[in-house]
């Protein structure tokens, strides 16, 4: 593979062609906020927190590290004034909806976000889209999706499938980083299959032991007598 | 009429998931609404997660996934419409029918909604009711043109 | 109709069509464009299609796509003398067959000036067409939008026989690059760059897009194109797929237009018929062939590569810039999208050349534009100038200035994604650069006026609300900072401004502007940094008039 050489805070990082800046950073233990990211889900490049500077043929850009693909003589900064601007009103807008998530918490303390800059809209969900993701390209399940467009976009279980799938599954929950993943599967169990969750226990225990047919005559008397 | 109908366009498109939004099109021309037992169709025939069936049918606003009325009313929300009073026009049909944007009411008779430009902007502000377009139009003269509406 | 196999037999066709029609025939074309078919010029053109019928070849009666004066519809043209007849009703179509019969002019019908009374019965006499240079939209009175012979008895194809006949594709590539044809969609990227991008990338499978999406508001020039004169942008699309070496285009255009939709299919059907369309095209060894796509009603499926998504069938989600479509667009293969009116520009291209291009025009605009003329001004409707033209032209020669009698306040380019200038710049060109250094962005062409009364803090408002609804919601700057940006401007216009809102926003705007993933979130914020540039006393006093405002 091509080795290619970029700067990253000063420090030149080798790199190999096809890797993104995320990955060079991280590859050279240097280190980038990200929320929406996960190693094996495709990069989405939706919550903007990995942005970074870069200066390329004397051009300044901000993009993100995540999709932008690494290229020779690329001088990337992933703190300036501007960056650190950027992920500080970013955090602000999603603590309107998830504060005390611990991710949150921390970048805003290292940014000096203000927790209580916009007025809360209690979703607890920053559209991150693990969950999503993870149910769509690494379990091949899509049982929670994105619903509707713009501010009002959501995510939500769909329960036909959920109730098959989740329970024996749960991945999705730990990787959520404000908890809502969780809290909406049981919402969504409590009001649209209550106590209808299909489980493999279940499943097994319903196999290991077939409905008996009840057979139309009389209880034989001599076993009657037995008891 | 409809289930049919219905029946033809998911044939028409079985095996094709490219062709989604073709279908949801086509259904909702049809059908005026996308109820979910027809989605779960679309996605077993086309082959698409259930899911994805759901969050396009949800994205776009030309989809409904609850019935709508007899007739579509629509205000223009469009630019030139807005300068030429349509927040006026949309003010005299909300009271008229008792409807909020996206609303359909008890009867079934009118789904009202707002919508972005149609192109006909040289005759701001608009109110079209299933597809006819009354151009130039004022608050005064809304009653009487729902009134020919059954 | 058999399929015409070479360039040959298409001349020949076309001669053969001319040789059986008369330019001494008088012809009546009803315009059937969106404003006038909304005036009901359907009705018009019934009463003259049944007035007609007894007088069988003395007269001709043809319905057309838009001619352009949509205040004055519903329009009627008659040939010869390009006579224009406005505001016509069904109840006046006896007397203008009479008159046209005989070759007379019925007076009452026709333009007169407002102030001075003075009449103008020639279309080059009018002033709204007088100013103008109708390069691409001159021939729609001259074609029925359903008849592929109209489009071929006005020179139409003649510029792909030459294309595929005389020159090679890197020729074709060329012109376009040397004519710098820029995008006609908002983003007046060089076209020629992106099909040379497009036709370099490595993938053999190659596609072409018409965006025909026009979401912006208040621009209605390319829907008035496509349902008008859809021949000529499958002409322009047929030249620049063999330009690129792409194998099929998609036309992506509005569900929602039902004579739009009927026209295009309608013109791909006649264009394959014909063999314009298919395999071997006149014999070049070129194969292409057209699908149809439509958007189902949000803004956002307007951007290129979430128009892109769409095709394939998912969430129109875009994707960001660094990934380019040229190289990897519908199904990761390189796509060159242009719109509407681009690809409408390319056949004059080819036939007059890269020179004759070049000499229209300013000096890094070059070509006409299509502009929608609309909002406070008197005569609304699609004009067609020269790149360069002062705005003044725009608004006063040709528009007629503002309506009711009022004083311009302000004039709008671009939609939501644009800005609004002041009345005292109204002597700058018609520019893309010019006009981006003022901040307010041609974009897709829409130009609106705003009269003294208009509440500018209203307007950014409204136009915050638009985006907010037609954003996808994939990336947290947009989906989040402008639904901040629009509740601060809520509370400024219900008179609850607080001090510091107008930094608020300013910071809103910057961060909005530099981390959005697609063009829509990162010029969200431009109408109001043009608000800012040009109209602050108003936000100022707004807020400081709040009752928040300590």
């Amino acid at each position: 593979m091509t080795e290619i050489v970029l700067t990253i805070d000063d420090r030149q990082v080798k790199a190999e062609a096809g890797m993104t800046v995320l990955q060079a950073a991280q590859k050279a233990g240097i280190y980038i906020p990200t929320l929406c990211h996960h190693e094996q889900l495709e990069a989405y490049g939706g919550c903007r927190l990995c942005m970074v500077e870069v200066e390329s043929r004397g051009w300044t850009s901000y993009v993100v590290s995540c999709l932008y693909p690494v290229a020779k003589d690329i001088i990337v900064r992933t703190r300036s004034e501007k960056v650190d601007k950027i992920r500080k009103v970013l955090v602000e807008e999603l603590m309107a909806h998830a504060p005390d998530s611990p991710e949150l918490v921390k970048l805003a303390e290292e940014y000096g976000a203000d927790r209580n800059r916009f007025e809360k809209e209690a979703s607890f969900c920053v559209l991150c889209g693990l969950c999503v993701r993870y149910c769509n390209e690494v379990k091949k399940k899509n049982a929670v999706s994105f619903f509707e467009n713009g501010s009002v976009r959501q995510i939500k279980f769909v329960p036909e499938v959920a109730k098959n799938e989740c329970w024996d599954c749960q991945e999705c929950f730990a990787l959520c980083p404000t908890s809502y993943a969780q809290a909406a599967y049981l919402l969504t169990e409590a009001l649209a299959f209550p106590g209808q969750r299909k489980t493999a226990s279940r499943v097994a225990k319903k196999a290991a032991k077939p409905r008996m047919v009840i057979p139309i005559m009389a209880v034989p008397m001599a076993a009657k007598d037995s008891h | 009429m409809s289930e049919e109908t219905i029946s033809a366009i998911i044939e028409k498109y079985r095996g094709q998931p490219s062709s989604l939004i073709h279908a949801l099109v086509e259904i909702q021309h049809a059908n005026h609404w996308l109820p979910r037992e027809v989605m779960h169709q679309v996605a077993d025939a086309l082959q698409v997660p259930f899911a994805q069936v759901m969050q396009i049918a949800s994205f776009y606003k030309t989809f409904s996934l609850t019935p709508k009325g007899r007739h579509e009313v629509h205000v223009c929300t469009g630019m030139t419409c807005h300068l030429r009073g349509a927040a006026r026009l949309q003010a005299k049909v909300e009271e008229l029918t008792g409807l909020q944007d996206g609303q359909t009411d008890a009867d079934a008779k009118f789904t009202f909604a707002t919508g972005a430009c149609l192109g006909s902007c040289s005759i701001a502000p608009e109110l079209i009711i299933d597809g006819k377009h009354y151009g130039r139009m004022t608050p005064d003269k809304v009653e009487d043109v729902l009134k020919q509406y059954e | 109709m058999p399929k015409l196999q070479t360039a040959t037999e298409l001349e020949k066709f076309r001669t053969e069509i001319l040789a059986k029609r008369s330019s001494a025939k008088p012809c009546i074309a009803v315009c059937a464009g969106a404003a006038c078919d909304g005036l009901d010029s359907a009705a018009v053109a019934a009463a003259f299609k049944a007035a007609a019928a007894p007088l069988g070849d003395r007269i001709e009666v043809r319905t057309t796509g838009c001619h352009g004066y949509c205040e004055k519809g519903p329009n009627v043209v008659v040939t010869p003398g390009d006579i224009c007849y406005f505001e016509v009703s069904p109840a006046d179509v006896p007397e203008l067959i009479e008159a046209t019969l005989k070759g007379e002019v019925v007076e009452r019908l026709v333009y007169k000036d407002p102030k001075t009374g003075a009449k103008a019965v020639h279309m080059q006499e009018v002033p709204f067409y007088k100013h103008q240079t109708r390069l691409l939209m001159g021939d729609n009175p001259k074609i029925d939008p359903m008849k592929i012979d109209d489009y071929l008895a006005v020179g139409g194809y003649a510029a792909l026989v030459k294309a595929l006949t005389t020159m090679s594709p890197e020729q074709v590539l060329d012109e376009v690059k040397k004519a710098n044809l820029r995008g006609r969609g908002g983003g007046g990227f060089p076209a020629g760059l992106k099909w040379e991008t497009t036709r370099n990338a490595p993938e053999k499978t190659k596609y072409v897009i018409v965006n025909g999406h026009e979401g912006e508001s208040a621009a209605f020039m390319d829907r008035a194109m496509l349902t008008g004169n859809p021949h000529k942008i499958l002409e322009g699309l047929i030249i620049g797929a063999y330009a690129i070496g792409a194998q099929k285009g998609f036309m992506y255009t509005r569900h929602d237009m039902p004579l739009l939709e009927k026209h295009v299919r309608n013109a791909l059907a006649q264009a394959a018929e014909y063999g314009l369309l298919g395999k071997n095209i006149l014999g070049s060894g070129f194969d292409f062939e057209c699908e149809l796509h439509f958007d189902v009603g949000i803004f956002v499926s307007g951007e290129s590569s979430a128009l892109m998504r769409s095709i394939e069938g998912n969430v129109p989600e875009p994707r960001p810039k660094y990934i380019r479509t040229s190289v990897s667009g519908i199904w990761d293969k390189p796509s060159n999208l242009n719109n509407v009116e681009t690809w409408a520009n390319v056949p004059q291209i080819i036939e007059k050349g890269a020179a004759w291009f070049t000499s229209i025009g300013s000096e890094k605009s070059k070509g006409t534009k299509l502009v929608s003329l609309s909002g406070h001004v008197v005569n609304s409707g699609i004009v067609e100038v020269p790149m360069g033209t002062p705005l003044r032209t725009l608004v006063h020669d040709i528009g007629g200035g503002v309506r009711d009698g009022k004083t311009l306040k302000a004039i709008h380019f671009g939609g939501a994604m644009g800005g609004s200038i002041p009345a005292d710049l109204i002597d700058a060109p018609l520019d893309f650069d010019g006009m981006s250094k003022l901040g307010a962005p041609i974009g897709a062409g829409g130009l609106l006026l705003m009269d003294e009364d208009t509440d500018m803090v209203e307007v950014s408002r409204y136009l915050m609300d638009f985006l907010t609804k037609e954003s996808c919601g994939k990336c947290v700057p947009c989906r989040e900072g402008m639904m901040q940006m629009l509740q601060i401007l809520t509370r400024i216009t219900e008179g609850r401004g607080k001090a510091g809102d107008i930094e608020r926003l300013q910071e809103l705007i910057e961060v909005t502007g530099v981390a959005s993933l697609c063009a829509l979130g990162k010029t969200s914020g431009d109408p109001l940094k043009s608000m800012f540039r040009y109209f602050k006393p108003e936000y100022e006093a707004r807020i400081a008039s709040g009752s928040d405002a300590k």
